[in-house]
């Protein structure tokens, strides 16, 4: 059989375009967060495990490169939320328009930005403890 | 002729189920939910004084935390799902393949919904020490 072109062809979109990078970005964050998931339930499972394998996993858990995943995790969880609140907008029939879309792409990023820092003050500053 | 379908068509029995609507409207119920459930989550789980066990586990046996986070890993498991499979779709092309990782994708997540609900539910019957 023929070799036909498989949907999504990501070569002929124009990347430069910002729709495009926060449909992507909303992608990609997702699959962060799924990752997230992972690391919930096992925490979860510790906790239901007792004192001391919950102790263990905190251990784990305050390793350097779990704060790296700490903030990678709420810059997604910010995004894929504000993200997927302008999709269900969408879904209403609402903001489809050219013009408006690319106005929302930007409104997405400037609300995430403030949701991110706004988690990341909180964290660092208005409390003490790190998970 | 009496069909637009082809004879090929035709023979593989290809075509709409009527379930067109069903991935994309389990999709938008499960991120309706994830609104609430995952803001909650993540400030009352800022909120608390430490994370050490008793904080922890005192937090999570209260009734309705724990009624809400078995809702919030049930749903999340499920918005994973639906979410990552898309992805498998899209980009994974080879149909061996294909099937193998979207089977697996599957069993990882009703894994972690179970594991996640079971681990709640244990600490709020107070067999978690």
């Amino acid at each position: 059989m023929r070799t036909r072109p498989l949907s999504p062809h990501l070569s002929v979109y124009r990347m430069s375009r910002y729709t495009m990078v926060t449909s992507i970005f909303n992608r990609f964050t997702g699959l962060g967060l799924s990752i997230g998931l992972l690391l919930l339930i096992w925490w979860l499972m510790a906790a239901a495990s007792g004192a001391r394998a919950y102790e263990h996993a905190q251990r784990v858990l305050a390793l350097g490169i779990f704060k790296v995943l700490y903030a990678a995790l709420i810059v997604a969880f910010c995004y894929h939320l504000v993200a997927g609140i302008r999709h269900l907008v969408w879904d209403t029939g609402h903001g489809l328009e050219r013009s408006q879309s690319q106005r929302s792409a930007w409104i997405v990023v400037l609300v995430s930005i403030l949701l991110i820092a706004g988690l990341g003050y909180w964290l660092l500053a208005g409390r003490g403890h790190a998970p | 002729m009496s069909s637009l379908r082809s004879p090929l068509g035709r023979v593989a029995g290809l075509g709409a189920a009527r379930g067109g609507v069903h991935h994309w409207w389990l999709q938008r119920l499960t991120s309706i939910a994830l609104v609430p459930l995952t803001v909650w989550f993540v400030v009352s789980l800022l909120s608390l004084p430490s994370l050490d066990h008793a904080t922890v586990t005192g937090w999570m046996a209260q009734g309705w935390t724990a009624v809400l986070l078995i809702v919030l890993v049930l749903v999340a498991c499920w918005h994973s799902q639906l979410g990552v499979r898309v992805v498998v779709e899209d980009y994974v092309h080879a149909p061996g393949t294909k099937t193998l990782t979207l089977v697996l994708v599957t069993f990882a997540h009703a894994l972690l919904a179970l594991a996640g609900a079971f681990a709640v539910l244990k600490v709020a019957f107070g067999a978690a020490r």
